[in-house]
């Protein structure tokens, strides 16, 4: 299973003369030694592309391996928005690699990782295997499907989605919404916490009632929570609600859904009280990424991946780091900021480590903006640093609060956010 | 794969314990990437609401972040942001931004409002604002090359006294038009 000469030349962006020369110096490609000096980053998403560039950044003698199934990365923050109709299509969310190679180095393979063997430093892929020194995994998120009956992983996301993960998903749901009935039920069903974004859902109860409000008003939106209350500005969202959508979001908590039946559009909740929705969508309960289960990485909760606060390195198996939503964060919720600014600290001990040089604790930064209406947005915000006695990323206290009120400012800087952080993952 | 519990507890402290006792405390480079997510990497931003921080000076960074954590500077998240950091927190970051090359930006600006506030920036502000906006006197922050719309909305904030104008800038800002302000944004934004 070594990485075959077709897959290698098309990892290097079509520097083939780089290629070739690369290939000659290590003798069997990716799955030849490393010279020691090698770093694979699994995930090209918010982790994983800052990640790389960083490590090159900081230091260009280390080789940094991309490895991506997709050859471009749509942004889960915003694609709300293209639910609600506010944006034309997924473009301005989706990024590509090219310059993360052209700019920094980094060298990108599109593969589907398969597996790791965290004794031998290997990364297995469909392109063949990749030996590292240093393994960066930033997977994202996976679906406890099976807590959900009658869910089946392959075709039920097919007529139920989630658009939970950005990309055909989020391009379903918005069509489901286009061709429903004016009058029909729109079902939005929300896991327990933690999962991926805990402001999300509640942002995009708000941009499905608007897009109800303007193009269906007879419709209505059934919330079904299985948390006890909102999870994140409760109080923000609360007031948009009653605001602009009185009458079209229907939000119920405590009410976990523990069963789907997709021939008669029904979820259950807790096997006694069925809702039938016109379009539902269903966000299943979350793990870390599939890959980083394969690996075992997960800790006893068997669902994320505990890491050191400090390098972010698996407390299971050396060598591997875990960042974004897979990892343990403490207080860091689990969002696109947090993951860029555990992976600058994450690639900035593994230079330093790989250089011989001290450990730097962690200070990091979120900053997470929900869209209220076309024109309102509303944010957290938070600093971040290690509580070494609690060993333990903490909130620095007084910096975490929410935006006093819905605001349209907030909106603009919202824009400005996502260029910024779209922006840096991609050049 | 996986590992038995007491396995896995073991490793956990064990680890944990050798990493945190090598940790130095965070130095400015950790501090101030984490920025980089809203204002550009090495502060150089592409969002036209957010400006650059690269080449702006020391003094003026932690001007702004003393400014923003008292309150003094209308803020939405860098007031909570700036609680988060101490006075010496607020200086490694400004020192290190002071070191990133000025960003320069490309915008769709008006020529003749360019023309018009480059002659009106020599003799109003060129004495703070110098190098055509490129340099700060003191806590003075550089101008050159900022998003228009950042420097726009924090024209109105002074306008409408949100934001407190130093004194000096008060003088010269009091008796110009809105058509004079708008032509020295569009100048200074222009300027590379």
């Amino acid at each position: 299973m070594t990485l075959d000469r077709r897959n290698f030349i098309k990892l290097l962006g079509g520097a083939s003369s780089l290629a070739l020369a690369a290939c000659a110096g290590t003798g069997g490609g990716l799955s030849g030694p490393t010279g020691g000096r090698r770093v694979v980053v699994v995930g090209g998403g918010y982790g994983g592309t800052i990640a790389a560039k960083y490590i090159r950044m900081m230091d260009s003698s280390i080789e940094v391996v991309l490895i991506e199934r997709n050859d471009h990365f749509v942004s889960c923050p915003f694609s709300n928005l293209y639910i609600g109709g506010l944006m034309k299509d997924l473009s301005p969310l989706t990024i590509k690699y090219d310059k993360l190679t052209a700019n920094h180095g980094v060298k990108v393979l599109q593969a589907e990782v398969t597996g790791v063997d965290a004794a031998k430093k290997v990364v297995m892929t469909s392109s063949g295997e990749v030996t590292y020194d240093r393994l960066v995994l930033s997977p994202g998120i996976d679906f406890r499907t099976e807590e959900i009956k009658g869910y089946d992983a392959k075709s039920t996301p097919e007529t139920i989605p989630h658009a939970w993960k950005a990309g055909p998903q989020t391009i379903l749901l918005r069509k489901q919404l286009e061709a429903m009935p004016d009058g029909g039920t729109v079902v939005l069903s929300i896991p327990l916490a933690p999962f991926r974004c805990p402001p999300g859902p509640y942002e995009r109860t708000s941009m499905i009632a608007m897009f109800l409000k303007q193009h269906k008003p007879k419709s209505k939106i059934i919330v079904l929570d299985a948390n006890p209350d909102i999870v994140s500005k409760k109080g923000l969202f609360l007031k948009g609600w009653k605001k602009h959508y009185q009458g079209i979001v229907d939000y119920r908590p405590a009410k976990k859904v523990t069963e789907v039946n997709v021939d008669k559009k029904t979820v259950t909740i807790e096997g006694i009280e069925d809702v039938k929705g016109d379009v539902i969508n269903l966000i299943p309960p979350q793990r870390a990424g599939h890959i980083a289960v394969v690996a075992g990485l997960v800790g006893p909760d068997k669902n994320w991946c505990p890491v050191n606060p400090t390098t972010f390195e698996s407390t299971i198996h050396k060598g591997i780091h875990v960042i974004g939503d897979a990892c343990v964060a403490g207080a860091m919720p689990k969002s696109g900021y947090s993951a860029n600014s555990e992976a600058k600290a994450c690639a900035t001990n593994i230079v330093n480590t790989m250089n011989g040089k001290e450990l730097i604790d962690f200070s990091g930064i979120n900053t997470c903006y929900s869209f209220i209406s076309a024109k309102e947005a509303v944010e957290v915000t938070g600093v971040y640093s290690v509580d070494k006695a609690k060993n333990a990323i903490i909130a620095v206290p007084g910096s975490v609060g929410v935006s006093p009120d819905l605001s349209e400012i907030e909106a603009i800087y919202a824009e400005s956010w996502l260029k910024n952080i779209l922006t840096e993952m991609s050049t | 794969m996986t590992m038995k519990w007491r396995g896995w507890a073991l490793a956990t402290g064990v680890l944990a314990i050798s990493a945190m006792a090598q940790a130095a405390p965070p130095t400015a480079a950790m501090l101030s990437n984490a920025c980089a997510g809203c204002h550009g990497t090495n502060g150089g931003s592409a969002g036209p609401s957010m400006p650059s921080l690269a080449g702006q000076s020391k003094e003026a960074i932690v001007d702004a972040m003393k400014k923003f954590k008292s309150g003094a500077r209308p803020a939405t998240v860098m007031g909570r942001l700036a609680k988060g950091f101490s006075d010496a927190d607020f200086v490694a970051m400004g020192e290190y931004f002071s070191k990133q090359k000025l960003h320069p930006t490309t915008q769709s600006l008006d020529a003749a409002k360019i023309a018009k506030g480059a002659s009106l920036q020599e003799a109003n502000c060129g004495r703070c604002h110098i190098e055509d906006g490129k340099e700060g006197k003191d806590d003075t922050p550089a101008m050159a090359s900022q998003w228009l719309p950042y420097l726009q909305i924090q024209m109105a904030d002074y306008l409408s006294g949100k934001r407190k104008m130093p004194e000096k800038m008060e003088e010269k800002v009091k008796p110009m038009s809105k058509q004079d302000l708008d032509a020295l944004l569009h100048f200074y934004a222009s300027v590379k």
